[in-house]
């Protein structure tokens, strides 16, 4: 697990949303008698879900460094017997991987940036301000989460075209900039935030929009972190409304990329498409070891509180 | 707009009246708080009411109509398209192909991740990192992870085929036989998913109050005892969210569908996402898109619909 420099309280906050790393453990199986076989075949069973699971992942990675004819031995070698870098430039070589990249980034900081400004935002006016019927509108925003984007592509894509946005960047992030989980995740986290320092903004003279930035913004950072990694993870992964609404080379992202790679390559240079697949997935798992227990306190916190 | 209404406020405050009444000073701040409240939740739910609410009412519309997405004028078919479509046998092989795949898919998923969720919740060494390995496809992408797993499946080279071989059988051709592509979808859909549904068990397992076990203990249960009694109750609801979650998560599922298989061979693993895409994008038809879109939608409501309801219920908001 990483360690970040954290204040003891923000660790607290962070609890509160993530119950998965406290260090109570719950021991079922305490028997004394039977509890060194089951410890045996419980490491057993650890180790083989590890290996199922991981095997993939490796596969993708030392295919990507095993030379041409390799790839197709029979029986596969389990090491690269001669390891190469020559699929990487070959794979960089064959597709605009940079545009890709850039493409990508682009989309990605902006969504999820329109998506945690919003959410924070939103979630503010919800809890902090008065409006009439507030209540009828915060559920007018959840029921947007029954709606999945899949179900709208057609009449999206026919009022994206109208707007003229195919095969550009606010075609690719306008459509999916609003957000309903990250507004319903931070509302219930401004909830749990000490009424007393709110109090005594509000004895200062700050207005709403202050007390937005200057207290519950850094006071709500756990829980804007969780989101914005689960937002920042969904959009680089963007699949399906990226393959609509383009059909340029030069605005393809970089799922799209690799799918193209692969039809192009096919089955022919799988060490090439293997790098290509690492291009896509090497950030988010930079990402994910940095930013693993937000992403999964995030996740947590929509499950067992709501 | 904004700063009119606090400029407003000001005036009134200036004057300072004898007998100013108080509830125009509340009510003057109040719409100021309004105001702002729209400048903070307008552009959100603004962007919900373009590109989903109204997408939701005009593929209603587009379901009546017969349209290929480039003529000036939509024809009106009353229930045309979906008669067409309700009794054509293409359309029944899509419903069944996402009935299997979804009650696969959420079967396996939720089954082997609560045995591994209670595995990693004992006090096992390296169990973090453990947990660490079986979370990361869940982050990864679909399109990578299914290209990544087209070259495992090859039975030719492919990585599954060593392992099939080791135990004395043959792999089946997984993407090219109609029979085996379907369970191949699923051995990818679980395998990218399982991490998620472990981590929220674990923390649903965490949830449960330790002082139950130590009840239980006290009462002499057994190992089995507790977990029937205390862990199953206690992780119901987390259970429940999880079923419906990943019924959900099936119906969406498109990028590994798209990448590994195309939807084929012969329609094998066409679900409905897939066939709204196909229609719509390749077919151009968007009546019949439209009838694929109407009836996606009503499934997942109706499962939407359970889970708020149950949750509404179970949940109590801090």
């Amino acid at each position: 697990m990483v360690t970040t420099g954290k204040t003891p309280t923000q660790e607290n906050i962070l609890h509160s949303v993530s119950m998965i790393d406290k260090p109570q453990i719950v021991s079922h199986w305490a028997g004394q008698r039977t509890s060194k076989r089951l410890a045996i075949a419980a490491y057993l069973g650890m180790i083989l879900a590890v290996v199922l699971i991981g095997l993939p992942v490796y596969w993708m990675i030392i295919g990507a460094f095993k030379q041409a004819a390799e790839v197709y031995q029979v029986p596969p070698t389990w090491i690269p017997a001669h390891p190469t870098f020559g699929n990487f430039t070959a794979a960089w070589g064959s597709a605009p991987f940079g545009r890709y990249y850039l493409n990508t980034i682009i989309i990605t900081l902006f969504g999820s940036g329109f998506e945690v400004l919003f959410a924070v935002t939103s979630a503010y006016a919800f809890v902090f301000l008065r409006f009439p019927k507030k209540e009828w509108l915060f559920l007018l925003l959840l029921a947007a989460l029954m709606v999945p984007d899949e179900v709208t592509i057609l009449p999206n894509y026919l009022t994206v075209a109208k707007l003229g946005w195919i095969n550009t960047y606010q075609g690719l992030i306008v459509p999916g900039a609003s957000v309903a989980y990250g507004t319903f995740l931070l509302r219930q986290y401004y909830r749990t935030l000490p009424p007393d320092i709110l109090d005594a903004a509000k004895v200062d003279g700050a207005g709403h929009l202050r007390t937005l930035r200057s207290i519950v913004w850094p006071l709500a950072q756990p829980a804007i972190i969780s989101f914005a990694m689960l937002s920042l993870v969904g959009k680089w992964n963007e699949f399906l409304w990226p393959l609509i609404v383009t059909n340029t080379q030069t605005m393809r992202v970089l799922p799209i990329g690799i799918y193209w790679l692969m039809v192009e390559q096919g089955a022919i240079e799988w060490g090439i498409v293997m790098a290509g697949t690492l291009f896509v997935v090497l950030p988010v798992v930079i990402v994910f070891l940095y930013a693993q227990r937000y992403i999964v306190a995030g996740l947590a916190a929509g499950a067992v509180k709501g | 707009m904004f700063l009119n209404t606090s400029s407003q406020t000001r005036l009134i405050q200036r004057p300072s009246p004898p007998s100013r009444p108080r509830s125009r000073l509340g009510s003057a701040t109040e719409r100021h708080e309004w105001l702002l409240f729209l400048l903070l939740v307008g552009p959100n739910l603004g962007l919900f009411f373009i590109f989903t609410y109204w997408p939701l009412l005009y593929n209603g519309y587009l379901s009546f109509v017969r349209w290929d997405l480039l003529a000036p004028v939509k024809l009106w078919v009353g229930l045309g398209n979906y008669q067409e479509l309700f009794t054509s046998p293409d359309f029944g092989k899509i419903i069944t192909n996402t009935i299997s795949f979804t009650i696969a898919a959420v079967g396996l998923t939720c089954s082997l991740a609560l045995l591994l969720a209670l595995l990693l919740n004992q006090p096992l060494r390296g169990r973090t990192v453990a947990r660490s390995i079986i979370f990361s496809p869940v982050m990864l992408s679909g399109a990578a992870i299914g290209i990544v797993w087209i070259y495992i499946l090859d039975p030719r080279y492919g990585l599954l085929d060593v392992l099939i071989r080791a135990v004395g059988l043959r792999s089946p051709n997984w993407l090219l036989d109609p029979h085996w592509a379907m369970p191949a979808v699923v051995i990818v859909y679980v395998w990218k998913n399982l991490g998620y549904a472990v981590v929220i068990y674990l923390a649903g397992l965490q949830a449960i109050p330790r002082e139950l076990y130590e009840a239980a203990l006290v009462d002499g249960a057994s190992n089995w005892a507790r977990f029937r009694h205390v862990t199953i109750p206690g992780l119901s609801p987390v259970m429940f969210f999880l079923v419906l979650t990943t019924i959900l998560a099936t119906f969406q599922t498109f990028d590994v569908i798209k990448v590994m298989t195309n939807g084929g061979p012969v329609d094998a693993t066409t679900t409905l996402i897939y066939y709204l895409y196909q229609e719509g994008f390749v077919g151009f038809n968007a009546g019949r898109a439209g009838v694929t879109a109407v009836v996606l939608f009503g499934a997942m409501l109706i499962f939407t619909m359970v889970q708020m309801r149950y949750t509404q219920r179970k949940v109590y908001y801090s």
